[in-house]
């Protein structure tokens, strides 16, 4: 009984107890959604207009962040001005390089492959840019420039329910560029040109060659997006750590996000991100302590195992139809 | 050439059926026994030196990753179920069978090596239930909860290592035969041969479930499940049985490595993620749903990045070891992707390919 109580009553009652507290948890909770959202949304973009499940898409963001990083320090270092604004557009160049090589070295000669194998061709990949990152800007952990790019520092703190609540500005920019990017991307596929193109080339491969559209050209647009998104995800991750290779596991949470909101759906990827976002945190903090801490490193796919079970494509993925 | 088989009759249906039907095949099949079986041993015991040096940095990992090659392959390239937990099924034979070994430490330690493939095979199953419902990469996710689900066990349950300080495995002495097999007394070529006759035996097993009506239904399985369901095949037995004949064998491997590879521990850091993807990268390269390819993996993934930096040592150029370190790993990811291109269905594809032009020299086809 002892333990039922612990389980199902006891949590709930510190959040009685605690409200502010518990809006703390929830912000962070949020918050750290909508980061793994981002992760996850550079995953959705490859998935849909390439079918590849970009494994690189971890290694992306740290590569993206490493080389604003590295360039910033290294224009810093010989005198340069403003080199926060031109680290940045150089690192905007360096990632649509990458996405044009990608093209041309490992996707088009691997066109019409079984999944798994561009799957695999993304795992080279993730080497590759492993190896490239560090033979380059080298191992040590790097400090993320947040504040020449303009990026606010320090919390604010509010009275909320009896409680103290702060909240750390960078996590609220994080938010703000977060929903800007996606409003900017549904945008940007609803009613340009090159949008409804990569919609098309989304929907069926052979039609949208058909009718004219270029495969070669949308797959480096497409990684380029997801490069740019990458990018985006680097700085506010490193932001709130350093930015390293240790990134790359953060990555790997934003496949549970992925399988929850479905591999195909962007607003799956924000919400999936929210509930694993929140879920985790409040797991951690209220379930945790029963289980010795650390829960986090697997919670989350455990959410997502839960909500496949019912919903086997994820909440907004197109539902699988299968035939003989 | 040398390599036909015109005259060889096949008489019986057992000799129709064989798994390897050409007599020279038989031949290279006993010849390559032999040389790991007596010309490796040889070889270290005329020059201890480099010997040992080959036993335990090539020839043990080598044996090993690719008993674990095989685990995921009749996994994934057999029964067609992608699993990126591979490396916690490792570690959890290898805790069991340390568990095991120091609460019962007078039974042989290769007795236990193969139990603790019962647990993991245990865990396997459990993990493997929602493959039922799950597909594809939903399904490859769902494994990464068993990854690092296990791994937090391995951390946060101090029973598991015996409330070691350190937090690792640290294995201890144990003989067989009277020899030293494993722990810090014991050579290479002792724990070699555990190793030679534990994966011989494994592989020997696993072609025979492949080969038969096991092995059959998994392929079905594989090829279409819905199909395979209307012909009769069920489903949740196969696709169990697959996860837990892959658990056994990810299992005994882990538990291997740490026994007769590290020889004196390992941390649970061992089994991360990384190590997942190490033997998933193995399956890929050698080939999916191919036995001889798991080998052809294990050798290729594991070894090309030693002799890379070997050569890269024996070139004397004046690189520090960090950039030689840094470069390996860029040209082991820059190999996967060109050997995919190359060759997308793997080494074993290759191999094939090689036998079939053998056969029918000088004629182009």
């Amino acid at each position: 009984m002892d333990i039922l109580y612990k389980i199902f009553i006891d949590p709930f009652m510190q959040m009685g107890a605690a409200p502010d507290l518990l809006v703390q948890a929830l912000w962070e909770g949020l918050v750290g959604g909508v980061l793994y959202a981002l992760i996850a949304l550079g995953f959705v973009l490859i998935f849909k207009a390439s079918g590849v499940f970009n494994f690189a898409q971890g290694i992306m963001m740290v590569f993206a962040a490493l080389t604003l990083v590295g360039l910033y320090e290294w224009m810093a270092r010989h005198g340069v001005p403003a080199p926060a604004a031109i680290a940045l557009v150089l690192t905007i160049g360096v990632m649509y390089v990458l996405a044009v090589s990608i093209e041309k070295f490992v996707l088009r000669p691997l066109v019409n492959q079984p999944d798994i194998i561009l799957f695999m061709a993304t795992f080279g990949l993730t080497f590759v840019l492993v190896g490239l990152g560090e033979l380059i800007f080298g191992g040590e952990p790097k400090q993320m420039i947040t504040e020449q790019l303009w990026l606010p520092k320090g919390s604010i703190d509010m009275k909320i329910l009896g409680g103290l609540v702060s909240l750390q500005k960078i996590d609220i920019a994080a938010a703000v560029i977060a929903s800007a990017m996606v409003a900017g991307l549904a945008v940007f596929f609803q009613s340009t040109r090159i949008g409804r193109a990569l919609r098309a080339v989304a929907d069926d491969h052979q039609a949208a060659l058909s009718v004219g559209i270029s495969l070669n050209q949308i797959w480096v647009i497409v990684w380029f997006t997801a490069g740019i998104v990458a990018l985006a995800t680097g700085i506010m991750w490193g932001a709130r750590s350093d930015v390293s290779f240790a990134l790359e596991i953060i990555a790997l949470k934003a496949l549970p996000v992925l399988i929850l909101g479905g591999f195909t759906s962007i607003p799956g990827a924000i919400v999936g991100g929210l509930i694993i976002g929140v879920g985790e945190k409040l797991g951690e903090f209220y379930w945790g302590p029963l289980l010795g801490g650390g829960i986090e490193s697997w919670l989350a796919y455990f959410i997502a195992l839960a909500f496949l079970l019912f919903r086997p494509q994820g909440l907004f993925g197109e539902k699988i139809i299968e035939r003989i | 050439m040398f390599y036909r088989e015109t005259g060889q009759y096949k008489t019986t249906y057992a000799a129709d059926m064989a798994v390897f039907p050409i007599l020279q095949d038989r031949i290279a099949l006993g010849l390559m026994l032999l040389a790991v079986a007596v010309g490796v041993p040889l070889f270290a015991m005329l020059f201890p030196a480099t010997g040992n040096y080959f036993l335990q940095v090539i020839m043990i990992p080598f044996l090993i990753f690719a008993l674990a090659a095989i685990g995921l392959n009749i996994l994934t390239g057999y029964t067609g179920l992608m699993s990126l937990g591979s490396g916690a099924f490792m570690g959890v034979g290898a805790f069991a069978c340390y568990k095991l070994t120091t609460i019962f430490p007078d039974v042989p330690i290769v007795i236990w090596v193969v139990v603790s493939g019962v647990f993991s095979c245990l865990v396997g199953v459990l993990f493997g239930l929602p493959s039922l419902r799950i597909k594809g990469f939903y399904l490859a996710v769902a494994t990464l909860a068993a990854q690092f689900f296990l791994q937090w066990c391995f951390v946060r349950i101090p029973w598991l290592f015996n409330y070691n300080a350190s937090g690792a495995i640290e294995v201890p002495e144990r003989t067989l035969f009277g020899l030293a097999v494993t722990g810090a007394n014991a050579t290479p070529l002792a724990r070699y041969f555990v190793v030679l006759a534990v994966v011989a035996g494994m592989t020997w097993v696993a072609s025979n479930l492949i080969h038969g009506r096991i092995g059959r239904s998994w392929m079905a399985v594989r090829d279409m499940d819905i199909a395979a369901q209307l012909m009769g095949i069920q489903l949740l037995p196969a696709k169990l049985l697959a996860f837990a004949v892959s658990s056994f064998y990810c299992g005994v491997a882990g538990a291997m490595m740490v026994f007769f590879w590290y020889a004196t521990g390992a941390e649970p850091e061992v089994f991360s993620i990384r190590q997942s993807f190490f033997v998933l990268s193995m399956i890929i390269i050698g080939g999916l749903g191919s036995l001889v390819g798991s080998f052809f993996g294990a050798a290729l993934i594991y070894i090309m990045p030693i002799v890379l930096g070997a050569i890269a040592n024996w070139s004397g150029a004046p690189i520090s070891a960090a950039t030689i370190e840094h470069l390996r790993v860029m040209l082991t990811g820059a190999l996967i992707i060109f050997f995919l291109i190359v060759e997308p269905h793997g080494l074993a594809r290759l191999w094939q390919i090689a036998k079939q032009k053998l056969r029918i020299w000088p004629f182009p086809y």
